[in-house]
């Protein structure tokens, strides 16, 4: 099959489309029928993008399963994954069949509830596997429109806030990219990732009102993307959009946005920024770097302080997502290695940690910290799911989070040891936030007066956590599973990055002998 | 000789005759009862010219001595009006009905008004632009004030003529600064006598007249500020109508103006439509967002809408003139769903126009709110929808033009403007409750709505090859 890819990528959309046209009422028999229908579909997704991965030639660095038609106005409908992307498309088809699970409990709206995250479902399948430029920023930008609807429709209290926030900040920060689309459009005369990935953009020095611009074109290219793809991250300063967000979406909003949603960014980085603008890369990769230091410093130090469940963890979401800038701005092959595993893993951890919550807001209503405690005594089931993804956030070796954060390190310190000093501590503070928070949560004992008659999990609720915990701890014991598939693409992509400054290297000790 | 000119006009001529005949009969019968039936039989007659027009064979064809010209920019810009005029012209019914304004000459005036537009996307003469600028006005100066009885209607058609009448006193006297440093009025003469780099300072000073006149026409900041007043007073069929037919035809006469008399001088007033532009875009995304009333709202909106299409304008080349043409033909293709919309957007009977009425309208009828939702974020400019595409072709056009600093700015606007359609959108499905709507909505208004958020939602696909219909037209304006 030649249109796998596409396969893959339209099934959600199509099964939206068969849900809104043909499921009618608003009854329980139509309820459970537009989540089963919604199941299955992901379900099926996720199969059939197990053909990508038994199809997929780990060897062959380059794009492959690419398919091509003419679009509209010289751009082109083009799909296909390499060893950077394919992982991504499968997180996301993994994880669908579990966010739809998990929102097995919604009961208003239901239909819209699953049309608007499968068809989430697609454009994020399809942001991974773009390779034409405009096609990318058209998926990019579109998933604002369900997760709007998500945060505002089924949000909570503080909802409508929430969901501005979250779409006129990325908004703005997209918009930017947009003009760079255009503007490399207009130089390389073309949208195709391959071939841009090939081009050189101009990084002679440029001068602007005055202002001598190192790197030229490379550099505002380059802040441009950052512009989207910081906020997507988020990086700090621009992440105070995330924890209002997350706060407010439902449960299975959080998951899709701590699991995927954010790993947009980092594939962006990987995708755009370092390939296409090495010389601006180069010049402001200390920067990048200190920026991730900061974020994991600073948002570990304010996850300690938060009272809400969510806001913590989406707090300690930003913490990695530093992390993640950091390996990808060190550019040696176990930064960019760790990075992506470490997006990878965060999919899974984050995403557990968020239906963790999820599980007992479904039962008490509140996500305070202060209103639970001592839940090991009536939940012992969750207090042990609870506690190997708390311990794989922090990064304890035989998890997959350990192996994220180690690479990642040794990457950072082989380009820059202080910034890698200074990230090792933020790991102690996130085990911090991360134990304080459980233990206020299930140790102690059992004295609020609410808490006496709560439940532990369902068995439902278990068989949505057991692919994950399973993906947790294989990845941890077994990380080559990750690593062979990236490992060629990443090294073209640090083999391509360092010969194009080599390049300019060699162009400006021409330009002095001159 | 005079019978080859009349064939090139044979179109507007059909109309025109059409008009004045209807006219007659309304005068003869004198029968308001009677005006359902000339409403549909003038948007068939508009429908059928528009169909003639956009088959008429390929070629230019210039008619008593060059003052009127029929190429492909022409042709494409009357079939989308007359398109648009019929279609607004169909769902007006149904409103004028419920609000006792049934009566013929509301036909008979969009009739008119529709041959002036004609003519000005034609002009190859400053006179003959003039001529179908006034006949388009004066007909529109009627319909605003078309509720009698209504101080707001009264005022607004009071408001738009006085403006209106100041623009064209601008206009013509730029036209005879023109003349006098020129020596003729008609375009081809007009590019003849500007063979320099740079236009003569008379003819320049001339330029800015034309320009400043013909901005009120497409309320293009700072020349903006009957619209507001206007769009809220006219009965809401008037103000659709101002939304989509006029303002083609009057982006068809910038466009004409500025290319077939003064292309070889880009850099003469590229300047002034770059600044044109950013005001508008901006106020247009400022002065939107306290609003209440959304006729209002769609005011502001079209006033930002304007600098946007006036982006494509400034690069100066084909491609930017494809740009604003297709910009224009999505624009006028949103408002269309849009107000189809709004014109029945009623609670007890009673025509309702604040926006905090569609609070959680969704809950009442989610599939209008739905296809309103999908033109509100085709409206800001979000993909998949078309909207995005508009956007991004001006965009692109304005960037080759070197105008980095207007394309960061125009998206920095669209951001902002973003946050007013998104409220609609977040009103309409997560509001607080509100007193709601109840109107019904009539199978040709429906159809407009659905029709509308389909194009938008479905173009993603191939853009319904408009947008290489919009290249063809601009070829032949940069000949």
């Amino acid at each position: 099959m030649d249109n796998l890819l596409s396969i893959v990528t339209f099934i959600p959309l199509i099964a939206a489309v068969i849900l809104a046209l043909f499921l009618r009422g608003e009854d329980e028999a139509a309820q459970l029928a537009a989540k089963r229908v919604a199941l299955a579909t992901t379900v099926a997704t996720f199969l059939i993008s197990i053909v990508i991965y038994v199809q997929f030639d780990p060897s062959n660095p380059g794009f492959q399963m690419v398919e091509e038609h003419k679009w509209i106005g010289g751009f082109n409908y083009k799909l296909g994954v390499d060893g950077i992307s394919i992982l991504f498309v499968l997180l996301t088809t993994f994880l669908m069949p579990l966010v739809i699970g998990a929102s097995w409990n919604v009961n208003t709206r239901v239909k819209e509830y699953m049309i608007a995250f499968l068809v989430l479902e697609t454009l994020m399948i399809a942001v991974f596997s773009a390779l034409d430029l405009v096609l990318f920023y058209v998926v990019f930008e579109a998933g604002l429109i369900p997760m709007f609807l998500i945060i505002g429709i089924w949000g909570g209290k503080e909802r409508i806030y929430a969901s501005f926030k979250f779409f006129l900040y990325t908004l703005l920060g997209s918009v930017l990219m947009l003009v760079a689309i255009i503007a490399m459009y207009l130089e390389a005369g073309t949208t195709d990732i391959p071939t841009l990935l090939t081009h050189s953009f101009p990084s002679t020095t440029i001068t602007i009102l005055g202002w001598h611009i190192k790197g030229g074109m490379q550099t505002l290219l380059f802040l441009a993307f950052l512009a989207s793809f910081a906020v997507k991250l988020p990086m700090w300063p621009v992440h105070t959009w995330l924890p209002d967000a997350h706060v407010q979406a439902p449960t299975a909003g959080s998951v899709v946005l701590a699991a995927i949603l954010l790993k947009m960014g980092g594939y962006g980085f990987l995708r755009f920024s370092l390939p296409m603008f090495p010389d601006a890369s180069a010049l402001l990769a200390p920067f990048m770097m200190w920026l991730g230091v900061i974020a994991v410093i600073y948002t570990s130090l304010v996850a300690l302080m938060q009272e809400d469940m969510k806001k913590l963890i989406a707090y300690s979401s930003v913490a990695h997502m530093g992390l993640v800038t950091m390996g990808v701005f060190a550019a040696t092959r176990q930064g960019v290695d760790g990075a992506i595993f470490q997006m990878i893993s965060h999919g899974f951890i984050s995403g557990a940690l968020f239906l963790c919550v999820g599980v007992v807001y479904d039962r008490m209503h509140t996500r305070e910290i202060a209103a639970y405690g001592g839940l090991v005594n009536r939940m012992p089931a969750y207090a042990l799911i609870f506690m190997l993804f708390t311990l794989a956030n922090v990064g304890l070796p035989g998890t997959s989070g350990f192996v994220g954060e180690f690479v990642t390190l040794v990457g950072v310190f082989e380009a820059n040891s202080w910034v890698a000093f200074f990230a090792a501590t933020g790991m102690i503070l996130s085990a911090a936030y991360a134990l304080w928070l459980y233990r206020r949560v299930i140790f102690g004992a059992l004295i609020k007066e609410s808490l006496k008659t709560i439940t532990d999990m369902t068995a439902r609720e278990k068989w949505i956590f057991a692919p994950l915990v399973v993906m947790t701890i294989l990845l941890g014991v077994y990380p080559a599973l990750v690593f062979d598939i990236i490992g060629p693409s990443v090294e073209a992509l640090l083999e391509g990055y360092k010969t194009a400054l080599a390049g300019t290297a060699q162009a400006a000790l021409q330009l002095a002998i001159n | 000789m005079i019978g080859t000119d009349l064939t090139v006009i044979l179109p507007e001529l059909v109309l025109v005759v059409y008009a004045m005949a209807a006219l007659m009969w309304g005068a003869w019968r004198g029968k308001d009862a009677e005006t359902p039936m000339l409403i549909w039989l003038t948007a068939l007659v508009m429908a059928g010219l528009g169909a003639w027009i956009g088959l008429e064979p390929e070629g230019t064809a210039t008619a008593f001595h060059g003052a009127f010209i029929n190429d492909g920019f022409a042709r494409f810009t009357k079939v989308i009006i007359l398109f648009s005029a019929a279609i607004v012209l169909l769902m007006s019914q149904e409103y004028l009905r419920r609000n006792k304004l049934l009566k013929f000459e509301f036909p008979v005036l969009i009739t008119f008004s529709v041959v002036g537009m004609m003519m000005m996307v034609s002009a190859g003469d400053l006179i003959a632009l003039y001529m179908g600028l006034e006949l388009q006005s004066l007909s529109l100066y009627v319909i605003a004030a078309f509720r009698r009885d209504s101080a707001r209607s009264t005022e607004a058609g009071l408001k738009y003529f006085v403006l209106g009448a100041l623009s064209s006193g601008l206009l013509l006297y730029g036209m005879s600064l023109i003349y006098g440093f020129a020596a003729t009025t008609s375009f081809a003469g007009i590019t003849a006598a500007t063979t320099g780099e740079h236009l003569p300072v008379g003819l320049l000073i001339g330029l800015v007249f034309v320009i400043t006149g013909m901005a009120f026409k497409v309320s293009a900041v700072p020349f903006h500020m009957w619209t507001p007043d206007v769009y809220e007073g006219s009965p809401t069929p008037v103000t659709a109508f101002f939304a989509t037919a006029p303002k083609v035809a009057a982006m068809g006469l910038i466009l004409r103006v500025l290319f077939d008399a003064f292309g070889g001088v880009v850099g003469d007033w590229s300047q002034i439509i770059a600044v044109l532009a950013l005001l508008s875009m901006f106020l247009g995304a400022f002065a939107g967002i306290g609003q209440t009333d959304i006729k209002r709202l769609m005011a502001y909106s079209s006033i930002s809408h304007m600098g946007f299409a006036f982006l494509g304008l400034t690069a100066g080349t084909a491609m930017g003139v494809q740009a604003t043409l297709f910009y224009m033909a999505v624009y006028v293709a949103m408002n269309i769903g849009v107000f189809a919309f709004i014109l029945n957007m009623e609670r007890d009977g009673q025509p309702v126009t604040k926006i905090s009425a569609l609070s959680l309208y969704a809950r009442d009828d989610l599939l209008r709110a739905s296809a309103l939702a999908v033109l509100m974020f085709s409206l800001a400019g979000i993909p998949p929808l078309v909207g995005f595409f508009s956007k991004l072709y001006v965009l692109q056009a304005a960037w080759d033009a070197g105008l980095s600093w207007l394309v960061i700015a125009a998206v920095i606007a669209s951001v902002i403007g973003a946050y007013y359609y998104l409220r609609i959108v977040y009103l309409m499905f997560f509001g607080e409750q509100g007193e709601g709507l109840d109107g019904s909505m009539p199978a040709v208004h429906w159809a407009a709505l659905m029709g509308s958020a389909f194009v938008m939602l479905f173009g993603v696909l191939n853009l319904f090859g408009v947008f290489d219909l919009a290249g063809a037209a601009a070829a032949t304006l940069l000949k």
